[in-house]
Order: C-alpha cells, then sequence, then structure tokens
C-alpha cells in the first residue's frame, strides 16, 4: 500500500537504527504520546533497535485507557435501556466499568452496534426513528472533527433521536501535567502525528520553551517512529529544545482549518478527569450550549456518578513514565487483559496491555513456558 | 489519536460539510467525507479517520523524507533534515 | 446449478414447493411437513444412494486403513456472506478437518436446527451450497437429522456436519510428530475469511467485496501423503488465524516455532481492509487455508506438490521449529526484528485508536 509500506522498510529502519546509535553519547528518556505509536513500537519492537541508552516511555495516549470509570458505567446504563441503540467504536468494548463492560450487556440483551465512523451511528439514528440512537464519542482531537460532524448534521437535519456520549481528551494538557510533575523523567516527546494533523503544532511551542523539552510530531510507521526518535536525541544532543516536524506528510504547522472550525462551534474546552491520573484542567471537550440537546448524559440523565479505582494499580505512574508496566507487582497475575485492575491494561493501546501482548515471556525463564505464567 | 490510513481518492460528489468520496486503500474502495479537506482532487492521497479525511498526504514532503533515508543510508552518516 | 450464492436458486422438481415459505415447528414434528422438507428440499440435493434408502443411519464398507472422525457445529452470522454461506462452510470445515488427519474424506452427516419462522427458500439456499460443496469436495451428504425449535430460541439456522474419512498411511499426524529441525509451510495468503465476515456483520461494507477463502483441502494434502511425504503435522486456520494456530501447535509440542512476516502473503485488499478496521490479519480466521510441519530436506519437494494444486497454489515457506525456547512462536517482523506471538483474549474488533 502506498504511503505505508515504504515506512515499513528493513533498510531504512537500519539505516535510522544506525544513525541514532551514532550520535547518542548520553542516556536519554523519550516519551511518545499516542497509543498507536505505542502498538508499532512494541510490534515493530523498536526498543530493541535503539542503543542502551535511550529509554522508550509510553504515555497516556490512549484515549480509551484514560476515560474514567464513571464515564464508563454511565455508557453501560444507558446501553441497558431496551429503546436505545448503543453505537460505538470497537475499541471501547471491552473496557471494563464497575461491573461488566458493553460486550457483557450487548451478551445480555442490549443493542449494542460497533460502527466505524461517527456517521454510521447517525445513519442508524435515521434508519431507526423510534429507537434513541447513542454514540460514545470518545477520542483526542483526531476523532474530535468527526465527532463534530455528527454532531452537527444531526442538528443540520433535525434528526432528534440521535445523542453523543462525551469523553473527549485534549493531548497538549496531558503532557503539561506529565512535565510539571516532580518526579517527571521524561527529557523528549514525539508528538502524536494525526492529532497534529488536525491541530497543528503552534500549542507545543510554549510547552517546549517553558520546560526546556524538545517535541517531535511523529507519525506512526516504525521509520517514523524512528525518524521522530532521530530528531528527538539529535535535539536532545546539541540542548535545543524545540519543536520539530518529522510528519511532514500529513501535518502543517496550522493543522487543518476547517476541522478546528468546525469543532470551535460544537466543542468547548473543558476539566476532564483521566482514569490513573486525575482531573486536568482545561483538558477535554463538551459540547456547547447550542448543542446541548444532544448530549447523552444530559438526555439520560445520568450526571453525578463517582467510582474509586482499584487501589493496587498503578496506572498513572505508568501513563506518567515513571515506572513500567513490568514493575508493577500486580503485573500479568491479578492484572491481565481479562481482568484488567486500570486505565493501561484496559485496552490493546494501553503500555501495560502492550508490555502484556508482545513482551511479558521475556521476565521469564527461556525453558519452562507457558502462557499466563511469569517468574 | 491513531489509526489514520491513507487512501487514494477515487470520484468526489457533493459539497461544504456534505462533500464524500470513495476512497481506495488497497484495492478496497470506502466511502469518506471529504468536508475537512476541500482542497483535495481526485487522485489525491488523503488520510482517512474514522470515516473522515483528516489530510491530504503532500507527496512532495513524503519523497523528500524518503530522499533522506536513502542518503543516510548510503553516507552513512547524519544529513540534514528536510 | 447456481455458482454464486446471490443467484437465484432453481430446483429441479417441477412441482411446487408446499405452501409454507416458513419453517414453523410442525417441520419438525415428524409428521408429513417434516416428510415433506426432506423429500422436496434436502435428499434430492443430497441426492445419493444411502441417504435414499431413508433409513435411520448409512452402512459403508471400508477395505482397508483407520478411520478418522470429526464433528463441527456452525453458527456463522451472517448465515450468507460474500462467496459462501452457512452451508459452504458447514461442508468445508469438516472436509478440511478430516484432511488434516491426513485422511480421505468419505461421507458426512448434516443435523439441522431450524428456527421456527427461517424462510424455506433460505434452507433450500444453504442445501444447495452444501451438495455443490460436498460435489466438489467428492463427499457425500449420506445421513442426517432436522430439528425444528421455537422463534427466538435459535439464530436462524444452526448445522453440525460429522465427518468420517479413510487413513491410508501409517503417518501419525499430530502436534507430537513436530520435530526441531521441521520446516513449515503455509498453503496460501491469509485473512480474506475473517475479514469478509467482519465486513457483512459489523455492516462496515467496502465497494470492492472481499470474498471468504473457503474451500476444500483434501487434494493437496491427499496429494503430499501419496508422493511419500513425511508429513509430521497439518493444521487448518480457523478461528484464532494462523498465529492462534501457531501457537497451539507450539504449546502441545512443547517446541518454539519461528516465522518470518515478509513470507507470509496477504492480498493487497486484505490489508486495505485490515488497515481501516487495525486487524492483524495473522489473528483472522481463513476456512481454505493450512500449514504443514514437515522433515526440512522435504521441504522443497512438499512446495512443488502443494503449488501444483489451486488452492494452494502460493504455497510457501515460511519458518521453521527448534528446541528453544519452547512453546513459544516467534515472528521475525518486516523490519528484521524478532518479537513473541501470543494469543489474543477474546476476537478481535475493529478498532480507530
Amino acid at each position: 500500500m502506498k504511503f505505508v509500506d515504504e515506512y515499513r522498510d528493513q533498510a531504512k529502519a537500519d539505516s535510522l537504527a544506525q544513525a541514532i546509535a551514532r550520535i547518542t553519547t548520553k542516556p536519554w528518556s523519550i516519551m511518545e504520546v499516542c497509543g498507536g505509536q505505542t502498538h508499532s513500537i512494541v510490534k515493530y519492537g523498536i526498543d530493541e533497535l535503539l542503543p542502551k541508552h535511550i529509554t522508550l516511555l509510553h504515555g497516556p495516549g490512549c484515549p480509551v485507557c484514560v476515560t474514567p470509570l464513571e464515564l464508563i458505567d454511565k455508557a453501560l446504563q444507558i446501553a441497558a435501556r431496551p429503546e436505545v441503540i448503543f453505537c460505538s467504536f470497537g475499541d471501547m468494548l471491552r473496557v471494563p466499568g464497575s461491573g461488566g463492560d458493553l460486550f457483557s450487556v450487548k451478551a445480555k440483551g442490549a443493542d449494542v452496534r460497533i460502527v466505524y465512523s461517527p456517521l454510521d451511528a447517525l445513519k442508524i439514528a435515521r434508519d431507526n426513528p423510534g429507537r434513541q440512537v447513542v454514540f460514545f464519542a470518545v477520542g483526542f482531537e483526531t476523532t474530535a472533527p468527526a465527532n463534530a460532524m455528527a454532531v452537527f448534521q444531526a442538528q443540520a437535519q433535525k434528526i432528534p433521536n440521535f445523542s453523543v456520549l462525551v469523553s473527549h481528551v485534549l493531548v497538549p494538557p496531558a503532557i503539561e501535567a506529565i512535565l510539571s510533575a516532580p518526579d517527571n523523567r521524561t527529557q523528549g516527546f514525539l508528538a502524536a502525528g494525526h492529532v497534529c494533523t488536525v491541530m497543528g503544532f503552534e500549542e507545543y511551542l510554549p510547552l517546549a520553551r517553558k520546560y526546556h523539552v524538545p517535541i517531535v510530531v511523529t507519525g506512526f510507521e516504525p521509520v517514523d517512529i524512528l525518524q521522530g526518535i532521530l530528531m528527538c536525541v539529535e535535539q536532545l544532543e546539541q540542548g535545543r529544545a524545540e519543536v520539530e516536524n518529522q510528519y511532514a506528510r500529513s501535518v502543517q504547522r496550522e493543522g487543518n482549518r476547517p476541522a478546528q472550525q468546525l469543532m470551535a462551534k460544537v466543542f468547548r474546552v473543558v476539566a476532564r478527569k483521566w482514569r490513573g491520573v486525575g482531573e486536568i484542567p482545561s483538558s477535554g471537550y463538551s459540547l456547547r450550549e447550542e448543542f446541548a440537546a444532544y448530549d447523552a448524559e444530559a438526555r439520560f440523565g445520568v450526571t453525578g456518578y463517582h467510582v474509586d479505582e482499584d487501589s493496587e494499580c498503578i496506572a498513572g505512574q505508568v501513563l506518567r513514565g515513571v515506572r513500567k508496566p513490568q514493575e508493577c507487582p500486580a503485573f500479568g497475575t491479578r492484572c491481565t487483559p481479562e481482568r484488567p485492575l486500570g486505565a493501561t491494561m484496559v485496552s490493546g493501546e494501553g503500555a501495560c496491555a502492550a508490555y502484556y501482548q508482545y513482551r511479558r515471556h521475556q521476565q521469564t525463564s527461556q525453558t519452562s513456558l507457558t502462557a499466563g505464567k511469569r517468574s | 489519536m491513531c489509526l489514520a490510513v491513507p487512501g487514494k481518492i477515487l470520484d468526489i460528489s457533493g459539497s461544504d460539510t456534505s462533500r464524500t468520496g470513495t476512497v481506495s486503500f488497497g484495492g478496497v474502495g470506502k466511502e469518506a467525507c471529504l468536508a475537512f479537506v476541500p482542497e483535495a482532487k481526485v487522485g489525491d492521497y488523503v488520510l482517512v479517520h474514522a470515516g473522515f479525511a483528516i489530510s491530504v498526504v503532500d507527496e512532495a514532503e513524503a519523497a523528500q523524507t524518503l530522499e533522506y533515508f536513502r542518503q543516510i543510508g548510503e553516507l552513512g552518516e547524519l544529513e540534514d533534515k528536510p | 446449478m447456481a455458482d454464486k450464492s446471490d443467484l437465484p436458486f432453481t430446483i429441479s422438481c417441477p412441482v411446487p414447493i408446499a405452501d409454507q415459505d416458513f419453517v414453523t415447528l410442525a417441520h419438525g414434528g415428524g409428521g408429513r411437513m417434516m416428510h415433506n422438507l426432506l423429500e422436496r428440499i434436502v435428499i434430492p440435493a443430497f441426492g445419493n444412494q444411502p441417504l435414499e434408502s431413508r433409513h435411520d443411519g448409512a452402512v459403508m464398507k471400508i477395505d482397508k486403513g483407520r478411520l478418522a472422525f470429526t464433528t463441527d457445529s456452525y453458527v456463522v452470522h451472517p448465515l450468507f456472506f460474500p462467496g459462501g454461506d452457512i452451508g459452504t462452510l458447514a461442508v468445508t470445515g469438516t472436509v478440511n478437518d478430516l484432511a488434516m488427519c491426513g485422511a480421505r474424506p468419505l461421507c458426512l452427516s448434516a443435523g439441522f436446527i431450524l428456527e421456527e419462522g427461517l424462510p424455506i427458500a433460505t434452507l433450500e439456499r444453504v442445501v444447495a451450497s452444501m451438495a455443490r460443496t460436498a460435489k466438489a469436495a467428492k463427499v457425500n451428504i449420506v445421513t442426517g437429522d432436522t430439528k425444528v425449535v421455537d422463534r427466538g430460541k435459535g439464530d436462524g439456522l444452526f448445522v453440525n456436519t460429522a465427518g468420517i474419512g479413510v487413513v491410508e498411511h501409517d503417518l501419525v499426524i499430530a502436534p507430537t510428530s513436530v520435530r526441531s529441525g521441521d520446516a513449515i509451510l503455509l498453503s496460501g495468503d491469509v485473512g480474506r475469511h475473517g475479514v469478509a465476515i467482519m465486513a457483512v456483520r459489523e455492516g462496515l461494507q467496502f465497494q470492492t467485496t472481499i470474498e471468504t477463502d473457503c474451500a476444500p483441502l483434501a487434494d493437496p494434502v491427499l496429494a503430499l501423503l501419496a508422493a511419500g511425504i513425511d508429513v509430521h503435522c497439518l493444521r487448518d486456520l480457523t478461528r484464532g488465524g494462523l498465529a492462534t494456530t501457531l501457537i497451539e501447535i507450539a504449546e502441545s509440542s512443547r517446541l518454539h516455532v519461528d516465522i518470518r512476516e515478509r513470507d507470509i502473503a496477504v492480498e493487497e485488499n486484505v490489508c486495505g481492509a485490515c488497515e481501516i478496521l487495525g486487524l492483524d490479519p495473522l489473528y483472522l480466521a481463513n476456512e481454505g487455508r493450512f500449514v504443514a510441519f514437515v522433515p526440512a530436506a522435504q521441504a522443497d519437494r512438499a512446495l512443488q506438490i502443494l503449488r501444483s494444486h489451486p488452492v494452494s497454489a502460493t504455497a510457501a515457506r515460511i519458518g521453521a521449529v527448534s528446541e528453544s525456547p519452547a512453546a513459544l512462536v516467534t515472528l521475525q517482523s518486516r523490519i528484521g526484528t524478532k518479537r513473541i506471538l501470543d494469543m489474543h483474549s477474546g476476537e478481535q474488533l475493529p478498532r480507530i485508536c
């Protein structure tokens, strides 16, 4: 596939890995923010290609993982209603709330449907005027234009039986929360290429300046990530702290203006609770007053929940890159993808889940292994 | 967020917020909303996320990046970035 | 006979079908309605002597060799998908399980559980598919059963097929026969069936239809055995795909399986669909693909034989078996790094993250 295969090429990967090795003279800790980048790093074993001095940290870039327990519980409540057709991206189906997940609610008879696009959910609403269609609008800024368009079109086409359960989160406040924490280890960032495709990268300039960290907007294929790391290490070695753009084939400085305009029309910035991290000011989106009628929380009266996280879970520290999954006493034993204790094990993009899938065997003895056991 | 896939625009219809097109991903055609890429034309490659094109692939930039890889591969030392 | 499942079905019998358009509980009652259903639809479609004797069971003669016996139930939803349907699967799946034992498939049974309200036309279509597929696989459906359950107690139609085959060689074809040093051969490209089903089930309509790869596999397997290839293990790549199958074999045999991503073929349109949906083709179901574990010295000859059959024309060597790390499957990625393949906890779902 064009614009995909070229960035999964071994020769290019090797050249970049060698270039990184040549210029690295000191230890550096670099964080990638986006779950898709975590996925790629672990799937292609990118850290194997890097010199030992370079540590990759996996940040809170998984909107599925950081969706608070309360919101999952609200989703389950709404989905269980007989008049509701609950539509969601596949990612959210197996995320457990306080008791069960969307998959199990579906097994008990709820009408839960996976959709590829929020416009598919809108179409379901048009085709089923007698039912209430609710779409679980989860995501970073990348997905906000799509969700905004669905709400915008619902209003324009006067579709009353459609609403959205919003769980949008923003990347720059998360980066600031990480950098401002006293135990921060991150020295450089790979910013999320598709988030920046929508938002541009101007909002990262003050962060780079204030905290003196290089930020490289990076793509998702292994070659993109290696080039992003190379650019970041180069800055670190040279003592620079600038925002650079590795993903120039998709990202422009100002981002996608038409998308931003529609988002500004439909959404306003609010404080949001991040699972495992806590509340971060100005870190999420909510529907504006003009579109409040499409807010599922209000429509179904599911406001005012509060749920506590499991006390053993160290997801917050993992999300900020302060601890690694394998350092958690519950990793692979009391906490597994089938029975996750917290945010970072719940979806395949979470750091703990990604490590569980690809890496945990490396912790155990080579001669006596069975899936599910670890030393 | 993450999964956006590059595909080639085969046809376009509608305008403004109802602008849509068929995008081909390795031969598989799927409809995508093109409202956020008003400058995109038939034959362009776009990145599609959740049924929406969020950018037009800048082929010149892509070519430059690939050329850069070729250079560092050949010379085996760090070049100026594009 | 129709070649594609979406062409209108035609029956050979000129007498018009009974006045019912839908299956009712009466059709399961053992009386005249059930009798008519079998006489008009099932028996003529499957057309063979044991079935036509209309006895409780079929008796046949086996000259020599061992018997292979297998069963599977088919509950696929939707019933019809690009390139096939539950009937195609029900015959192919069981025929292939026999082939994976190194057996020549002989005959099948077919048990139907029909939900009250199922359109008779749907049953006709499925039965026609089964007849067509059985003929292509050179097996007869010699006995069977039909039950009807209340509306709401069945997903339209469930099918169970059991199959008997004859094993005409002395090999033990099983994970326990896999040896360190064995070559791993893959019969063709992967991912098609999983994508075909996912596309229809999740309503993720593509404008280019991806069809299932569903196909009987006995011919290339029997050819390998006839040529004297020392086949250690065979497995078809159904639920969970290539990755899960290899993990199961590695765990059963307590050996190490190592494969190379660049040697595993995935059609470009399947790639495209997987990219959009965020699916890994290595974990997607296939219904017409298998892996074979053979001694390394015989690998080239085995490939030659496989490639001479249409269903395995693009067979390739994808990896090898070694002692350690035991019970693990490793994949050499396209960029030259290695990772361990592990089972997914559930079925893959489309994702956008």
